[in-house]
């Protein structure tokens, strides 16, 4: 009997051997054969514990399979892997089981989203999460679909806000518990943001927490007369989750109309803050703000990465923060204590931070109806592009654009709902969507990888690109550190010394985090580039 | 043979609005094919009656968009732009045995409904019968057999009654039992879920999703053999009514 099964092993490639309980995703770096969550943990350290890819090996990866989605739009899903299947969305919201080993399809789940659908940027879907035999996704027309992840068939549908006033849901949910956590984009129309959990086995919705304090709560006060109920504070890329503290981390985004302040005097909490919230309940527990009163959109949607280190000789839970806004951020994650920060790209609009990490503004630095030139410019110096944290070099890795900026552009808006409500759109002088051919000059701007000592900020190394970049970073236990950017290569650089050690021409700018996984002892790599997914393993 | 053709033409023609003219003749097989083509393709908007959707009953010949029997035609081939009704990669000859079976589904009257109990089929369902070992309504239940949670949606009670009676009258494609037997001789059954020249995946009895590289099967096809049993002889008659009745409940979520 051991004798059949081991051998029916040797021939399955994939195998969806139990149920995917909180305790395993709390435990994701005992099982690093999987990727359970959108950045690899609830800490969210986009690293892998696999060891197999070392930088000696390395440049004998080689294609495995591709998975060309049927989707025109952004690939910026990051998939799942559970046990030798590799679940992903195909924009908008088309689920895909494949074979992790060889790519070839399980089940597909079709969803068509209401015409009514407005997302500002994209009809992208960044991923999904997976809590027991269950898959969640959130869709472009703001609602909430389980789905069975043997079958694909939808076990429960709800609507989380309504896509006719701009709500959409584009990132990947997060399973705290027995709930699951999304918030809603939609920035660009005047919504009031919110994030939710949801029971996981019916779709009833335990909380939610409005990311604008409504009337008579603390913090409406930050914003000038009703302007509140329009302020956007949307959420679009997935939190963190720390069980000790039993406090989940999301970033918000900028406070709407977009690029005209006018009307909203104040800081507009929690805009551009972390906030720090009970899972069980949704109560707050801490904020902090990273761009208070915002005219040049700098969301404050990035992944939260936590990280445990020594800080001045004590022990420390902190999280690691570069922010679209400039700066690089190290906070306490059990009070919110600002512990230091400073620029990682080039900035003017701030000379620094006080000593409780408040941005001291540069005077003039916001739009004007003239227009006015500002460091860093509306896709940031990052945005929501996932860095990464390797515990074993102790370096955080950021895709950065620096030397790059934007001239902002204000005029008056009026809200309507759904309808955009921005107040002019900045003139960048990068284009948005890249292009074949990069003739850009130098003074536009660059991508990098950014390599900091995350207790300092200061510069370890840097891996420049000639393009910008949307690609996320993944690290490794060899020290190894894969990523891309906008020129459609994907490559290998050692962790430590930012030296390029392997690349591959993937037609197609890289536009999401690379993940790693492994079935029957082989590592993969996998990443996705224009409307592919690739993955990657050492020749045999 | 020419008979029979003359007299479902006739009968049909005393149904249907269209002109009598333009129709084709279609023997017992070709309509069962039809039927065939309706529950694979049309079912889910149209319902087991063809009734489903408002302003339509597709058996009695009321239309909204066509006017003749070709129209009706060009319609399932074409589909009708701006609706939910996609266009279908079907012959006029495929698409007219649809319009037969419906036709013949018009002719044998409307299902009567079933007088069983459904709480105590759900009973049967979940315990004597053993169904819920295949499969599944509600989530709750196996994965292997075809889903059931909307099946009282899909099929007529008389269809489901078939079913129950003689399981291997009719297996839709996607149900179709598959089995791989490896090079070293084991034998894993389950429903086929995706095939190709290199590889097949399947759905195992265990409910594992399993992948497998054809170099590494001696064989692999369908099992010709539906794996449910004829509930005939396993069940009452009184019985078999609730566990109709309760299956024609399930309307899906």
């Amino acid at each position: 009997m051991k004798q059949l099964v081991f051998s029916i092993l040797g021939l399955i490639t994939g195998t969806a051997w139990g149920q995917v309980s909180f305790d395993r995703i709390l435990a994701a770096g005992n099982e690093p054969q999987n990727w359970l969550t959108y950045s690899g943990s609830t800490m969210s350290q986009r690293y892998t514990t696999l060891t197999q890819i070392t930088p000696q090996n390395v440049k004998n990866l080689e294609l495995q399979w591709m998975f060309q989605a049927r989707s025109l739009e952004k690939f910026e899903a990051t998939p799942l892997v559970v046990d030798g299947i590799l679940y992903t969305v195909q924009a908008p919201n088309n689920v895909v089981a494949l074979d992790a080993v060889t790519g070839r399809v399980f089940w597909t789940y079709p969803y068509v989203p209401e015409r009514e659908a407005r997302p500002c940027c994209g009809q992208v879907n960044r991923g999904l999460a997976i809590l027991g035999d269950t898959l969640f996704m959130g869709t472009i027309d703001a609602h909430l679909v389980a789905l069975d992840a043997k079958s694909g068939k939808p076990i429960w549908n709800v609507a989380v806000a309504k896509a006719e006033a701009g709500y959409a849901l584009t990132h990947a949910p997060l399973v705290v518990k027995d709930k699951v956590i999304v918030g809603t984009a939609g920035g660009e129309y005047g919504i009031r943001g919110f994030i939710a959990a949801y029971d996981a086995k019916t779709g009833k919705e335990d909380w939610r927490f409005y990311t604008i304090p409504g009337k008579g709560e603390p913090g409406n006060d930050t914003w000038k007369g009703d302007s509140w109920k329009h302020g956007g504070a949307s959420v679009w890329v997935t939190g963190s989750y720390d069980p000790a503290l039993n406090l989940t981390y999301w970033g918000i985004g900028n406070p709407g109309p977009d690029w005209n302040g006018d009307e909203r005097d104040g800081d507009n909490l929690y805009s551009d803050c972390v906030v720090a919230l009970d899972p069980d309940t949704g109560k707050l527990k801490w904020y902090f703000q990273f761009t208070p009163h915002d005219t040049l959109d700098y969301d404050a949607v990035q992944v939260p990465v936590l990280a445990d280190m020594q800080w001045q000789g004590q022990p420390r839970k902190v999280m690691l923060w570069a922010n679209r806004n400039g700066f690089y951020y190290v906070l306490d994650r059990t009070s919110g204590k600002f512990l230091t920060g400073k620029p990682f790209s080039t900035v003017n609009w701030a000379k620094g931070l006080d000593e409780a990490g408040r941005p001291m503004k540069v005077n003039g630095m916001e739009p004007t109806v003239e227009g006015q030139q500002v460091y860093p410019g509306v896709q940031g110096a990052t945005n929501w592009y996932s860095p990464s944290y390797s515990p074993r070099t102790g370096l955080f890795y950021i895709p950065t654009w620096d030397k790059y900026s934007s001239v902002f552009v204000k005029v008056p808006t009026e809200y309507t709902e759904g309808r955009r409500y921005v107040g002019t759109s900045p003139r960048s002088v990068v284009g948005l969507q890249g292009a074949a051919v990069n003739q850009r000059k130098e003074d536009e701007g660059y991508g990098a990888i950014r390599a900091i000592d995350p207790k300092t900020g200061e510069k370890k190394w840097e891996f420049k690109m000639l393009d910008v970049t949307d690609a996320g970073i993944l690290t490794t236990a060899t020290d190894l550190l894969f990523s891309g950017g906008r020129e459609g290569y994907f490559y290998a650089l050692d962790g430590r010394t930012g030296e390029l050690l392997w690349k591959a021409n993937v037609g197609g700018g890289v536009a999401s985090g690379p993940i790693s996984y492994a079935v029957n002892g082989r590592q993969y790599i996998s990443v996705t580039a224009g409307n592919s997914l690739l993955v990657y393993a050492l020749r045999q | 043979m020419s008979s029979l053709r003359l007299v479902l033409a006739l009968g049909t023609a005393a149904l249907m609005g269209i002109p009598l003219a333009a129709q084709h003749s279609f023997t017992p097989a070709d309509i069962e094919d039809g039927g065939k083509l309706f529950r694979t393709n049309c079912v889910s908007c149209h319902g087991p009656e063809g009734t489903l959707v408002d302003g339509v009953d597709l058996g009695h010949g009321k239309f909204r968009h066509a006017s003749t029997e070709e129209g009706v035609i060009r319609i399932i081939q074409e589909g009708i732009p701006g609706t939910a009704m996609p266009p279908n990669n079907f012959t006029d000859f495929q698409a007219g045995t649809i319009l037969a079976y419906l036709r013949s589904v018009a002719t044998s009257g409307r299902t009567a409904l079933s007088n069983g109990d459904a709480a105590r089929g759900k009973a049967i369902f979940e315990g004597k019968g053993g169904c819920a070992g295949c499969h599944r309504v509600y989530g709750a239940g196996s994965r292997v057999g075809p889903d059931l949670s909307d099946i009282g949606a899909l099929r007529r009670v008389a269809e489901i009654e078939l079913s129950l009676l003689d399981p291997n009258a009719e297996v839709l494609p996607q149900n179709r039992f598959y089995r791989v037997t490896t090079k070293s001789g084991e034998a894993i059954t389950g429903r086929l879920l995706n095939e190709d020249s290199f590889s097949v995946q399947i759905l195992d009895t265990k409910e594992r999703l399993l992948s497998f590289q054809r170099t590494d099967l001696r064989e692999a096809g369908f099992i010709n053999e539906s794996p449910m049993p004829s509930y005939r002889d396993k069940l009452s008659a009184a019985e078999r009514a609730d566990l109709i009745t309760y299956l024609a409940s399930l309307k899906g979520f």
